[in-house]
């Protein structure tokens, strides 16, 4: 009984550092030479990483490349420039309302996620620790939700929009995506309920405290890798989104910074490639950001959605 | 409880259960509370936008005008038009293609990265970049990437000779389809490999040892110990994929808004022009319900082709 407890209160440590823990790789490979690593190993890697970096580097480069570096191929050479200028930078900052459109984009993702996670928090303990009837098919219907694309969805929903009278105000996307969140949400925070002993509450429950002072007191405590794991993702996903903001939002001041690039950054055939990319690298750095200080937690939502 | 009382001055009165305290720890009742919020959203942005959206394919709305119901006439007017055809070839071509090289791709990541090497956890970091970037920002640097006169690809092959004029990517039928699917295996691949390398940790290395020992070869390895314990998460990972795949939306608007010519309309792009440019509801609505039916059996085909017994799982008592 006791090893039975020991294990279970030691399992939300084990699903997140089932990445470190579980690494058993360096097995066999001191059989392998280091010039065979490198032909085996190395270079194919270094090319797969080169590919996936390049358009990143190449973004970075024109945002700070003068406007005549760009066009001129023969007498620059187009991979490197010496003489770096923020002007395509200040020009996008000080020049069009790309403020704004972070602004809005951060306002957004912010709200959109807290009301998820809200609602999820409730849903997942009262479908893993309520067992209430048809808690089984609601888990499976949320799961079902979860397969539903927005593509599908955003002709109906922007007349459901227009009717609500939430059209072209924040309000339209802030209510609208938490029904991609919330079932992915719903099934990350499952998951890691599910690792929290029960014992616990049934402690809890015998000292008079209420379902409600258990989940703010005793579940959600313990669920704290799992709530940043949620949050980080419905924030990427929210920030990420697009085809509902093109198709409810109308005004520029109310665009978020993905849509606001395309349609208004994008004016006529003269493109202004520096301030694109300019706008396009500044739109990610804050995800990256995010993703550098988290990344465990968002590998592990990534991979724990999927495993469940 | 009461004995532990007795000595004790009562705290409270010792009163009758009254069915309001019944109420307040039935299961159904709470479960029921708890669930309203997401169950709330889920129906009113969810599940009546699903239901209307079926229902709107059937009439003849337009923007901003409610529709009258009006049968099958939009489905029958999609049947006879070639564009809607030429989607529905390309997002098939589009999803199959796309998912199949991801699929490669990502698992052979996903193994390299499984070795043992220095700076493995930055890597692996990094691999997950273009995952975490919005998509259509990613897109925007592709768009300039495949410009037609700037391109550093085709500068770069010019340089090597190995061609004399600049490619055409966006602007040529094959040209941009191939390019768009380029772009969507570029982004697709990061989640593959991360999700399939977190699979094959999994994995116990003296199974490994053991085959070794047995004198299996590297491919029997992979056939015969890494492959079946890994089918489970390949099928869950694939379901995804072509699921996000097939309903793609933001790659294909931002490099090409569908053209040269409808070469690279998705369903969904597709299913946006008719609907929001070109002001006709209901017919972009038949668009969008049509790519049910393709979904569902897209999502059987990943999820049962691949899905083997829960021992493979780890599972041993359902």
């Amino acid at each position: 009984m006791t090893d039975v407890l020991a294990e279970k209160a030691a399992r939300p440590q084990r699903v997140l550092a089932a990445q470190a823990n579980a690494d058993h790789s360096e097995g066999m490979s001191y059989l392998n030479s280091v010039p065979r690593r490198m032909v085996t190993l190395y270079l194919p890697l270094g090319l797969i990483l080169l590919v996936l970096l390049f358009p990143f580097y190449w973004m970075a480069l024109t945002s700070v490349k003068p406007d005549e570096q760009l066009l001129d191929m023969e007498t620059f050479n187009p991979f490197w420039t010496w003489s770096p200028t923020l002007k395509h930078i200040t020009k996008l900052l000080f020049d069009t309302q790309y403020p704004t459109w972070l602004w809005n984009t951060m306002l957004v993702a912010v709200c959109a996620t807290a009301l998820s996670i809200f609602a999820s928090v409730l849903a997942a303990y009262a479908l893993v620790r309520l067992r209430f009837k048809g808690a089984t098919v609601t888990g499976g219907l949320i799961f079902l939700a979860y397969l539903v694309p927005p593509s599908i969805l955003f002709i109906p929903l922007s007349t459901v929009v227009y009717q609500y009278g939430l059209f072209d105000t924040p309000f339209a996307l802030i209510l609208t995506y938490p029904t991609i969140l919330i079932p992915f949400s719903t099934w990350l925070l499952m998951g890691y309920f599910k690792t929290i002993p029960f014992e616990l509450e049934e402690c809890a429950l015998m000292d008079g405290a209420s379902r409600w002072q258990i989940l703010t007191r005793i579940i959600l405590p313990l669920a704290v890798p799992g709530l940043i794991s949620a949050f980080i993702f419905c924030f990427t996903l929210c920030w990420n989104e697009f085809i509902y903001a093109l198709t409810f939002i109308s005004s520029t001041q109310y665009k978020t910074v993905p849509v606001a690039i395309v349609t208004a950054l994008v004016d006529g055939d003269i493109y202004r490639w520096g301030s694109l990319m300019a706008g396009a690298m500044i739109g990610s750095l804050p995800l990256v950001i995010l993703y550098a200080f988290f990344v465990e937690h968002y590998v592990s939502a990534m991979t724990g959605a999927v495993k469940e | 409880m009461s004995i532990a009382l007795q000595g004790a001055k009562p705290a409270r009165e010792i009163r009758e259960v009254t069915a309001w305290d019944r109420l307040k720890v039935n299961k159904n009742w709470l479960g029921a509370w708890f669930m309203l919020p997401a169950a709330a959203f889920l129906i009113l942005f969810l599940a009546y936008p699903l239901g209307l959206g079926v229902w709107l394919s059937f009439t003849d709305a337009r923007l901003g005008r409610e529709g009258v119901f009006v049968g099958l006439e939009n489905y029958d007017f999609l049947r006879d038009d070639p564009v809607f055809w030429l989607s529905v070839f390309n997002t098939i071509l589009y999803t199959t293609v796309a998912s199949i090289i991801k699929f490669a791709i990502g698992l052979y990541l996903a193994l390299l990265l499984n070795e043992n090497m220095p700076f493995k956890a930055i890597i692996r970091a990094v691999v997950l970049i273009p995952f975490i970037v919005p998509t259509v920002l990613s897109a925007i640097a592709f768009w300039w990437l495949f410009d037609p006169q700037f391109s550093i690809i085709s500068w770069s092959l010019k340089k090597m000779g190995l061609i004399t004029q600049n490619i055409d990517f966006l602007g040529d039928v094959w040209n941009a389809r191939w390019s768009v699917i380029f772009a969507n295996i570029w982004r697709g691949v990061p989640f593959v490999a991360i999700t399939l390398l977190a699979g094959l940790q999994t994995v116990s290395p003296s199974l490994y040892e053991a085959a070794t020992i047995d004198g299996a070869s590297p491919w029997q390895r992979f056939r015969f110990i890494t492959y079946p314990l890994l089918t489970p998460i390949i099928a869950v990972v694939m379901t995804f994929s072509v699921l996000f795949t097939f309903t793609d939306f933001q790659l294909i608007w931002v490099m090409t808004r569908g053209g040269p010519v409808n070469a690279t309309h998705l369903m969904a792009t597709f299913s946006y022009q008719r609907a929001i440019m070109s002001g006709y509801l209901g017919e972009g609505a038949a668009i969008a319900t049509a790519m049910i039916p393709f979904l569902l059996a897209a999502i059987m085909v990943s999820w049962f082709g691949l899905q083997r017994r829960k021992w493979q799982q780890g599972a041993d008592n359902d």
